[in-house]
């Protein structure tokens, strides 16, 4: 997993709520039976026509966002379905970070286990970011180690996260390696349960 | 101290624990199927390591599998990956009731049948309705395939305490209503992120007089409520679901595991960091209109209209779920025309939903507007169902009788609903495209899309059913 501390770039604003994994990434896109490529069908039928041709209004297609690594959205963000599908495709898009009021747990997880950000912020500070970002390109500066995300017009918000996914986040780890080293926990655990 | 049977199963499970760290729980029950288990493979293969305990896994092939010619499976990415899963389980030596294996079924179908569901375990699943299995008073919950991974490595997760809500039913349900109806009505009420970071356990009068199966769809649903994992603590119906069955000890040590298993039942007096309550006065059979399972209304009423809404957003999400759904404010719900009926999935596709749909349907004949089927959740249901005659009833009356898989409440095979039309379903998800690009969702229970299968639209149960005369 590849470490993340510092991010700045160009917000992509998508103002919906209780977006679902569904939309995030389809269906029909889950049989890959690997991790990589599906970012192209990110938000797909939302970006594309039936016909293939790009729904002109929709945020993805806007080149002011290009490039952009943050996408922010509204309330309970990664709804539905657990597919981790879901963040594989925000991620090999291009997004490191998802700012959100909030999250659907599975989906929060998913986010954290694959090194993409899911920063909460208050609702009125999500609307604000969104409004901005509609209006212009909106640049912002992520820092994980200080809990920030700023920006040059004074706009400054701190965040909490649980401090064992920032550290995850932060150093890249390797969960199951770090979890290879309680193996003397897990067996003592089994030997327990073995008796009982 | 007084405790929830969430606390009392958490605490048994604790296998690591220190402060500012998520504990390290052990997992007893972890399910496998096609869709979410490849990558983790990959990653055990590409790190040579093993799958710790593979005695407590369980696989099968569900969510991909044709309901109809199973033996030529033409799509060759789906094929792929139910090849992927056969030789990932050969491998790795994880037992698999494979696509043509008697026990085959849909994950959460065939887990509480074999007897492997049982109270007090920590059951996952890459796959978001593992909360079914949480209707035993077991602790079940939905991980991504990172979580898959890492359970297939070390039997363990990282996991934060839940918040525990309790979730009251009081009173009796009402004349016509299913379980189905329950928990819609719950997510409609309490709204669709009302379980996030918690875990929901399910009380009251009219839990307890709900057989498994009817507890199951209740369970099933509590991630559309946003939970974690929603349950019920076990009883004597608990007891004798299980008792007989695979994978579940025998004669006296079946009874000491009942006793074990009873005492996990939430104590009195436990506290909950949250309580809500529903009366079951409140609920009808319902129907959701909009795109996502908290739009939904008693079949009695209108497509709601923005001004009953306050806040933008929700009168904003209320416009995109009507263009969507290609619906007017103020329609009655009963007016609106379906084309397609489907009674399957892991939220109703049990022995006691084919037989509920199909008291409805005897005798009477599918609408020549609509294309209805049935999918059986297992290979066992669908075994039970045709010794009952089950399937000649819904044969007679025009539905398609089809092999067992989650089939069109995904649309992962080659079940879907065309763009522009409507489907009356028994699955648990209305979100744009769920059941096809274009397609149209209005979940219902399974006596409900059976009476639409009759009528053509949303319509009444009630209408077709005996309302029993109340004894003095």
């Amino acid at each position: 997993m590849k470490p993340i501390n510092k991010i700045s770039s160009v917000l992509t604003p998508l103002e919906r709520k209780n977006v679902d994994t569904d939309q995030i990434i389809s269906k029909e896109f889950l049989k890959r039976i690997e991790r990589t490529g599906f970012g192209k069908y990110l938000f797909y039928h939302w970006r594309f026509h039936a016909d293939g041709t790009p729904v002109e209004d929709f945020v993805l297609n806007d080149p002011r966002f290009n490039g952009s690594e943050i996408l922010v959205a509204q309330e309970n963000f990664g709804c539905g379905s657990s597919r981790e599908h879901a963040p594989w495709a925000i991620l090999d898009y291009g997004f490191r970070v998802v700012i959100a009021p909030s999250y659907a747990d599975i989906f929060y997880n998913n986010c954290v286990k694959n090194g993409i950000l899911p920063i909460r912020l208050k609702d009125e500070e999500v609307n604000e970011l969104i409004d901005k970002g509609q209006q212009e390109e909106f640049k912002l500066e992520i820092n994980l180690e200080d809990q920030t995300v700023s920006a040059q017009d004074g706009t400054r918000y701190e965040f909490d996260i649980d401090p064992y996914w920032k550290e995850m986040l932060l150093k890249g780890w390797d969960e199951i390696a770090l979890t290879f080293q309680y193996d003397a926990y897990i067996a003592a655990y089994e030997e327990r349960a073995r008796r009982a | 101290m007084a405790k929830t049977i969430i606390e009392k199963i958490w605490e048994q499970h604790i296998v690591f624990e220190e402060q500012g760290k998520p504990d390290l729980l052990y997992i007893d029950l972890h399910l496998l199927h096609e869709v979410t288990s490849p990558q983790a493979f990959e990653g055990l293969r590409l790190n040579g390591r093993k799958v710790r305990r593979p005695d407590l896994c369980f696989a099968t092939m569900d969510h991909n599998v044709p309901t109809r010619n199973r033996e030529t499976i033409t799509d060759p990415i789906s094929r792929k990956q139910i090849k992927t899963l056969q030789d990932n389980c050969d491998e790795f030596g994880v037992p698999l009731a494979g696509i043509n294996h008697p026990d085959q079924g849909i994950v959460h179908v065939i887990g509480p049948e074999l007897g492997l569901t049982q109270p007090g375990k920590t059951i996952v699943c890459g796959d978001s309705h593992t909360s079914t299995h949480g209707a035993f008073g077991a602790l079940a919950f939905g991980i991504g395939t990172s979580e898959v991974e890492h359970v297939l490595s070390t039997q363990t997760l990282w996991q934060s305490k839940p918040k525990t809500m309790e979730v009251r039913i009081d009173g009796k349900l009402g004349f016509g209503v299913s379980s189905k109806d329950v928990i819609l009505a719950i997510i409609s009420k309490f709204g669709i992120d009302m379980g996030t970071g918690h875990v929901m356990e399910y009380t009251g009068e009219a839990i307890r007089g709900l057989s498994m199966e009817e507890r199951m769809t209740i369970c099933n649903m509590s991630i559309e409520a946003g939970a974690r994992a929603g349950l019920i603590s076990p009883d004597g119906t608990t007891v004798e679901y299980l008792r007989g069955r695979r994978n579940v000890p025998e004669g006296e040590a079946f009874e000491k595991e009942a006793a074990r298993w009873l005492a996990l039942a939430t104590d009195e007096g436990a506290q909950y960091d949250t309580s809500v309550t529903i009366h079951a006065d409140e609920i009808s059979p319902f129907v959701t209109w909009g795109t996502n399972p908290s739009m939904g209304s008693g079949i009695a009423e209108r497509v709601p209209s923005a001004a009953d809404y306050d806040k933008q957003s929700d009168k904003d999400a209320l416009k995109q779920a009507l263009a969507y759904m290609h619906l007017e404010e103020g329609t009655p719900l009963s007016s609106i025309d379906i084309q397609h009926v489907f009674i399957g999935s892991c939220t109703n596709a049990r022995l006691g939903d084919l037989r509920a749909a199909s008291e409805i349907i005897k005798g009477k004949r599918v609408h020549p507007s609509v294309t209805a089927i049935v999918v059986p959740g297992s290979e066992t249901v669908k075994r039970a169902a045709e010794q009952e005659g089950l399937d000649q009833v819904f044969l007679e009356a025009g539905f398609e009788w089809r092999e067992t898989g989650c089939s069109m409440c995904l649309a992962m095979n080659e079940d879907s609903v065309p763009a522009g039309e409507r489907c009356a379903s028994t699955s648990n998800r209305n979100f744009e495209g769920r059941q096809g690009a274009g397609s149209m969702t209005h979940l219902v229970s399974p006596v409900m899309a059976a009476a639409a299968a009759i009528e053509g639209h949303l319509t009444d149960v009630r209408n077709y059913m005996k309302e029993p005369v109340p004894s003095l």
